[in-house]
């Protein structure tokens, strides 16, 4: 009963802790959310308006039609037509425009002669992934163009040869944001988890009150659970908001269980507490908490798959990210809204999770012992 | 003693204090120096947008000598590690194990529909979890095919091409490199890491401690504390810088084709903005926690998202695109991303740089004032 009761007034005194002063109180609920609506939106591979320039020398009905299938898609947006061939390396150079289409005067001859008419397409490769990706939505409106072609009888049938049938599963629109929309709830917890607890300690430390606190009558498991909870109940709370989130803000389906998504959070969590009150046991300052805390998260979030997938990792380094908690949430998450996976399927994610927080945890509680000796 | 002399001892004493603040901590260096290369060096060698060697299930329903050759096109792609399923079946848990990224399913009647010249599918599924990559993927089995296509057209089996077809190239970056502009955008995350959650956990420490109001007692002018705490991060942040190009161009061959002193002149000129934001926002808070928050919204989360170093701007909705106006980090982006692979380009550097010096011009203004304002507060 006493142990009980000692643990509340423990943890009574760490949330307040968090929650006395307006400024802290603020940045616990503020920053999250700011980030949640900033990674959302603006988190996006999918391209919308790219500014384009065009060099139409042929200047024909057929090269006009071309450029209007361009100029209708949502994806592109004309800002200039050229009328000279100097002029793609300035609008270039100058990133006015991201790509010029470039129709040669033998175009509608080409095309009439049955010979391939070919349309050029210089990209700007400064972000080589939006430069690919540019491409790709030209390539698909030039198949479309020439499908119109032949059926129009315009253009000799391409075919009959090989028809590509395209289908993607879990995100048949391929939005780039459900992938990472869904991730998004892991993120988020882990940096407001990581900071709250790594501070936790190390800020006793620095007012000199974690002598007081391991002089009163607690066992270093009790100040162990005393310092795990408030980071817990914020963590799970923020997680479990943006899980919401995603599903009813930015509508990503949400197509497995809840219990295996409760779970592979609560896992996840513990495990972050568990690094943050580690990283929080081996600082002398808050300074030095938040460094460590920066050092674990940056490098973990760049090798979680979060943004860049794993598997374009060299081998040596994707068996690395296997140690990296936030890699296994990641993958658990987008497993749970997007393939409908159950706590079967996600635990090869969960276990890994369990054994980092069944090292890190009791492990900073001996150094909570050790460093103030 | 002149009033020079005066300023040059204040200084003198305030920079040697700064500098063995930053040498006694460990935590400073680790952030200035041991964060970069461990960052240089997985987003040199590890990060990558590029797929290669996709793991692919190959289905054959039909073995006939056509469909055995469009697999053989698809084993010799660089892009693809091809593994055969004996059923779709098969190939469907796969992908659901995620053990392969798409499936390439040959139908049964692929050789018959070929050989009478009627349209003979070949169907291409892709996981679509990861958006991005199935794009990429769906883009390297539509050239695969493609290729097949020029071949067979070329010893006459097929009808005639595509009526219009695309030429493409790839300007300032060839052969679509994303290292090439990941790399030097991350010399614009690690300046931002340094120059402001640096520098405002600093500040917010010495008034957690109380050693900031022992500052304040000392004949030291409001002037002289900014300058002070200016000048070592400033040094610090283009140690880090230097480091990090320097590594870019020799060890990741990221190629530099501005010139080197446009390089430096320009993020000094970055260094200032984010160490004005970071000064900012240390003279208007003086608690660690909330200072390291702070920073990481204002400073370090739009370096990463609302900057160009890794998504488009322009397909972000408006309100988004306005306040990346705010986010010096954007114009420092465009800056690096065209000294690094189109050079010297006037007319894209000035503006960019105007707008980073109007920002640092703004923050030192705002962070100037706030000091004064702190002093006179209870």
């Amino acid at each position: 009963m006493t142990v009980i009761r000692r643990i509340i007034a423990l943890i009574l005194k760490e949330f307040a802790l968090i929650l006395q002063d307006p400024k802290s109180r603020a940045v616990v609920i503020g920053p999250p959310l700011i980030q949640f609506f900033v990674f959302g939106y603006a988190a996006t591979y999918d391209l919308k308006n790219v500014r384009y320039a065009v060099l139409d020398e042929d200047r024909s009905v057929i090269s006009g039609e071309l450029l209007a299938r361009l100029d209708g898609s949502e994806s592109f947006e004309r800002v200039r037509t050229l009328t000279a061939g100097q002029q793609v390396a300035e609008v270039l150079d100058r990133r006015q425009v991201r790509l010029v289409v470039h129709v040669g005067p033998q175009f509608s001859r080409d095309l009439q002669s049955g010979g391939p008419a070919v349309v050029q397409v210089i990209v700007d490769g400064r972000n080589s992934n939006t430069a690919l990706i540019a491409l790709g939505y030209i390539g698909t409106i030039v198949e479309q163009f020439n499908r119109q072609l032949a059926a129009e009888g315009l253009a000799p049938m391409a075919g009959p040869g090989v028809a590509l049938v395209e289908r993607a599963w879990f995100n048949p629109n391929l939005e780039s944001r459900w992938y990472i929309v869904s991730a998004l709830g892991g993120i988020i917890s882990m940096v407001v988890v990581m900071i709250l607890t790594s501070l936790s300690v190390a800020r006793e430390r620095e007012f000199g009150t974690f002598d007081q606190l391991q002089v009163a009558p607690f066992t270093p498991a009790e100040i162990l659970v005393g310092k795990s909870l408030p980071g817990l109940c914020f963590g799970m709370v923020d997680a479990l908001l943006f899980c919401l989130g995603a599903v009813f803000w930015y509508g990503v389906p949400f197509r497995g269980s809840l219990a295996a998504l409760l779970l592979a959070l609560a896992c996840f969590v513990v495990t972050i507490v568990g690094v943050g009150l580690l990283v929080s046991s081996i600082s002398k300052t808050m300074q030095q908490a938040l460094m460590g805390s920066f050092v674990f998260m940056m490098p973990a979030v760049i090798l979680s798959g979060f943004t860049t997938p794993i598997e374009n990792m060299p081998e040596w380094l994707q068996t690395g990210t296997l140690l990296n908690p936030v890699r296994h949430i990641i993958t658990a998450l987008r497993l749970i809204f997007l393939q409908g996976a159950d706590t079967a399927a996600v635990w090869p994610q969960l276990w890994p999770l369990l054994i980092m927080s069944a090292i890190t945890l009791p492990t900073a509680g001996r150094l909570f012992r050790h460093r103030s000796q | 003693m002149t009033a020079r002399t005066r300023f040059l001892m204040r200084m003198r004493g305030l920079l040697r204090k700064e500098m063995l603040q930053i040498v006694r901590d460990p935590s400073s260096i680790a952030l200035a120096v041991v964060l970069p290369l461990i960052m240089l060096f997985l987003f040199g060698y590890g990060v990558s947008l590029d797929a290669e060697n996709v793991p692919l299930a190959m289905v054959l329903d039909d073995r006939s000598a056509p469909a055995r050759e469009l697999a053989a096109r698809f084993e010799g792609s660089r892009y693809f590690d091809v593994r055969y399923a004996a059923s779709p079946a098969e190939a469907r848990q796969w992908l659901d194990r995620r053990a392969v990224e798409g499936i390439v399913h040959v139908q049964s009647d692929f050789a018959v529909r070929i050989h009478q010249r009627q349209a003979a599918p070949v169907q291409v599924i892709v996981n679509g979890v990861d958006a991005n990559r199935a794009r990429l993927v769906q883009a390297y089995a539509r050239s695969v095919l493609q290729q097949w296509g020029a071949v067979r057209r070329a010893r006459g089996e097929a009808a005639a091409a595509p009526a219009v077809a695309v030429a493409q190239r790839v300007w300032f970056n060839e052969a679509a490199v994303s290292r090439n502009f990941l790399v030097p955008g991350l010399i614009a995350l690690i300046m931002t890491l340094i120059g402001t959650l640096l520098t405002a956990l600093v500040v917010a420490r010495e008034w957690e401690r109380g050693t900031m109001e022992a500052i304040l007692v000392t004949p030291l002018r409001r002037i002289d504390l900014l300058l002070g705490k200016l000048l070592p991060y400033f040094a610090l942040g283009m140690v880090g810088m230097g480091l990090s190009v320097a590594l870019a161009v020799t060890l990741f061959q990221v190629p530099l084709r501005g010139s080197l002193g446009v390089l430096f002149g320009l993020s000094a000129l970055f260094m200032l903005a984010a160490l004005g934001l970071g000064l900012m926002i240390s003279a208007a808070i003086r608690i660690q926690f909330v200072a390291a928050q702070i920073s990481i919204v204002t400073g370090f989360l739009p370096a990463v998202f609302l900057s160009g170093l890794l998504f488009d701007l322009g397909s972000t909705p408006l309100p988004i695109q306005i306040v990346s106006h705010v986010v010096p980090a954007r114009y420092f982006v465009t800056i690096i991303h065209t000294l690094f692979m189109a050079g010297n380009v006037w007319s894209v550097l000035l503006p960019n740089a105007l707008a980073l010096l109007a920002m640092a011009a703004l923050f030192f203004t705002l962070a100037y004032r706030n000091i004064t304002k702190r002093l006179e507060a209870p």
